[in-house]
């Protein structure tokens, strides 16, 4: 059990991070926008922990290599794609969750991971999401359910997910 | 080839304007300016149309018609849905559907249509002083906008889905009764959620807002009603800030609408968040307080047989078995039916991840699904949620989720796995992130009394907004009168759902028909409307 002391230390922690990542993001978007780069939903560093988190949360439903790495990058292309769809204010939040995520500290104190989101292991981005589910806290246990979310629909969105559940698809109407 | 009576409208020269293509800032003059174009605005379009008003409706969302629904998920949701379908209450424990699009929630809704429950009335007329709110003064309300909008029983055989839930009942003793829907030539496809491609659907996109525009009533969409300007006791105009090419971000162009009178039918977080940026009096605080959800927990069983909840009438049988055991304001019931199930809608809404996630849904095609629907608003410990603004100015709803809901939520959880297991299941699941899933109904029962019920952990949805601008006889207690006229401000009225001071216990667009019909007539006749409506002509007055 997380003692209150602890939940309001690390619910302390994590706002001031959220603060920090949004005024990193803020300065990183000037860098972006100064480099004259297009900024679509989800930025490179975001991609590549939503990339992080696409092979762990369709474990055992995605194609084996060769295709197996373009189907995550178009899986990951879905979640931005259901990002840009979302609310101004849900976009807003996501874009400090992933700026989040992206900050080292926050990494270590919010995940325990200790490499940068391309290395990590599948098994130390299942036992994450696991924690972050059943978390005491409440943001997290949001931050979950918005990836659970984002990756799921993004799958099943595509047709090539549908043979494997048995979904003929929409029926033709003419 | 299907005929898409929007885009013979356009060709035909109805006055619609997509305000993100607006080049520069144009005001707009009408009698009436309707916001929203769901059930409410619809309704009201067509009404104040017909009586010769001059009508200008006001939509957030795009047009999009049958030529456009692909009954493709992918599209339907970004497309046709508040937040793509994943609108959240604030601390984000219960998606929201609700549609943004012209024709609003009817444009993607199932097609239940419900009259309200008699018990629902007999509380209003008791709690909130709506005398004129009884079953017989309704009743023609309800048979005009029944027979306008095709609403009749359904004959055709439920689809598996809700076949399950009708035999489950029989063996429990749990009567389930048919529901009956607005449809007209209905193929029977089961993707009513997301754009009825056949036009069958009897929605207000197909009925009464081309009534409306084919009277020359004017439709601006991707445009967002900001606030109304406020002058002594009356609005002077309306203030509009038009979206731009995503239909999200708002462009730095605003308009105006003046009228004579203003609707308001932006559904129960639009509307009273529109009243809170326009600062409109309210000293007690009853703007966008109590906001129900009918909050809905769900079953997954897999069944030995197939059946493909993807396809037939998605919703076509129910029970009140548990909404009618106890008194209105006792403990809280719950009505069961069933959802349809699309891979996103269903992937989404499963708990759990990667294996254990992919094993369910590689049982998608026997996958049946029941819905309880919790009836909030009755009793003293349900009193809904608050809509609140964010920095922005749109609307988030704060619903906290307390032990009397959930009390009611395991009384459900249990009532529908014995429902599924009577029915033959194999394995039931609660939705709920700590349900391994259950094979046999004592196993569901003992595992169903021992789940921490808490926010996220146990998966709430809602797809029925009501409230936030209650109607009432008092005006300390609510926000318009019984005939949907603002208590305060002379030329206002409210004409949605969220003048309902509780829930319903039912599917609400056709209580939301009538009950706008009824008071949208009477709005007609006080403006000076020159003909008689036809809802008026049928209902007798």
């Amino acid at each position: 059990m997380v003692t209150r002391r602890q939940f309001l230390m690390v619910g302390a922690g994590a706002a001031v991070l959220l603060t920090a990542a949004g005024m990193y993001q803020g300065i990183r978007e000037r860098r972006v926008a100064a480099a004259g780069f297009a900024q679509g939903p989800l930025d490179e560093r975001a991609r590549q922990i939503v990339g992080a988190l696409v092979p762990v949360m369709l474990a055992g439903a995605l194609p084996a290599e060769p295709s197996r790495r373009v189907t995550v990058a178009r899986v990951v292309d879905g979640v931005g794609e259901a990002v840009a769809g979302l609310g101004a204010a849900a976009q807003e939040e996501l874009r400090q969750l992933f700026a989040l995520l992206d900050l080292a500290p926050a990494r270590v104190l919010l995940c325990g991971l200790w490499s940068p989101w391309p290395q990590a292991g599948e098994q130390d981005i299942a036992r994450i999401l696991e924690r972050w589910r059943f978390s005491s806290l409440g943001l997290l246990r949001a931050a979950y359910a918005a990836l659970h979310d984002l990756v799921l629909g993004a799958w099943y969105a595509r047709e090539e997910s549908w043979p494997a559940i048995g979904y003929p698809g929409p029926p033709e109407v003419a | 080839m299907i005929r898409d009576p929007v885009r013979e409208g356009l060709a035909a020269g109805w006055r619609v304007i997509d305000a993100s293509t607006l080049e520069r800032a144009q005001d707009f003059e009408a009698d009436v300016v309707i916001v929203g174009t769901g059930a409410g605005g619809g309704v009201s379009a067509e009404i104040l149309a017909a009586a010769g008003l001059r009508v200008v409706l006001v939509e957030e969302g795009p047009l999009r018609s049958s030529s456009d629904f692909r009954m493709r998920e992918a599209e339907a949701y970004p497309e046709l849905y508040q937040e793509s379908a994943a609108r959240k209450t604030l601390d984000k424990a219960i998606n929201i559907l609700q549609g943004r699009c012209v024709g609003g929630s009817t444009t993607v809704n199932w097609t239940s249509s419900f009259r309200t429950p008699p018990a629902t009335l007999a509380f209003w007329r008791a709690r909130f002083g709506l005398a004129d709110y009884t079953e017989e003064a309704l009743a023609p309300w309800f048979r005009s906008m029944e027979e306008r909008l095709g609403v009749h029983d359904w004959t055709v055989a439920p689809n598996a889905n809700n076949g399950t839930l009708c035999r489950g009942g029989e063996r429990l003793g749990i009567a389930v009764e048919g529901i009956r829907r607005n449809v007209r030539g209905c193929w029977n496809l089961g993707y009513c959620g997301l754009g009825c491609p056949t036009n069958a659907k009897q929605s207000m996109l197909v009925t009464t807002l081309p009534a409306a525009l084919s009277r020359g009533a004017v439709l601006l969409t991707r445009l967002r009603a900001q606030r109304l300007l406020l002058r002594g006791d009356g609005v002077e105009a309306l203030e509009c800030v038009a979206l731009g090419p995503d239909g999200i971000h708002p462009r730095d162009l605003r308009l105006r609408v003046h009228a004579r009178h203003y609707v308001l039918a932006a559904g129960a977080l639009g509307s009273p968040a529109l009243l809170l940026r326009s600062a409109a009096p309210d000293p007690q605080g009853v703007v966008g307080a109590r906001t129900f959800l009918h909050p809905v927990v769900i079953s997954a069983a897999v069944m030995p047989e197939r059946v493909a909840g993807f396809s037939g009438a998605p919703q076509s049988l129910y029970s009140d078995h548990f909404l009618e055991r106890d008194p209105v304001d006792g403990p809280m019931g719950f009505k069961l039916e069933a959802p349809p199930l699309h891979p996103v809608l269903f992937a989404t809404t499963l708990h759990g991840f990667g294996t254990n996630h992919t094993a369910l849904m590689s049982e998608f095609p026997r996958t049946q699904v029941l819905l309880a629907l919790l009836r909030d608003g009755f009793h003293p410990e349900s009193a809904g949620g608050r809509v609140q603004l964010r920095d922005d100015g749109t609307p988030v709803l704060d619903y906290p989720l307390n032990r009397f809901f959930f009390d009611a939520a395991r009384r459900a959880l249990l009532a529908m796995a014995e429902i599924q297991f009577a029915a033959g299941a194999q394995r039931v699941t609660a939705v709920h992130e700590r349900c391994p899933g259950w094979a046999g109904w004592r196993q569901a029962r003992d595992g169903i009394a021992a789940l921490p019920l808490e926010p996220h952990l146990l998966r709430v949805v809602s797809a029925h907004v009501m409230g936030g601008c209650a109607m009432g006889d008092d005006p300390r207690r609510s926000v318009v009168d019984g005939r949907g006229r603002h208590h305060g401000i002379g030329n206002l009225s409210v004409f949605d759902g969220s003048v309902f001071p509780t829930s319903l216990g039912a599917n609400p667009q056709l209580s939301i028909y009538a009950m706008v019909a009824r008071n949208v007539t009477l709005l007609a006749r006080e403006l000076g409307g020159t003909q008689e409506a036809p809802a008026a002509e049928t209902a007798g007055g």
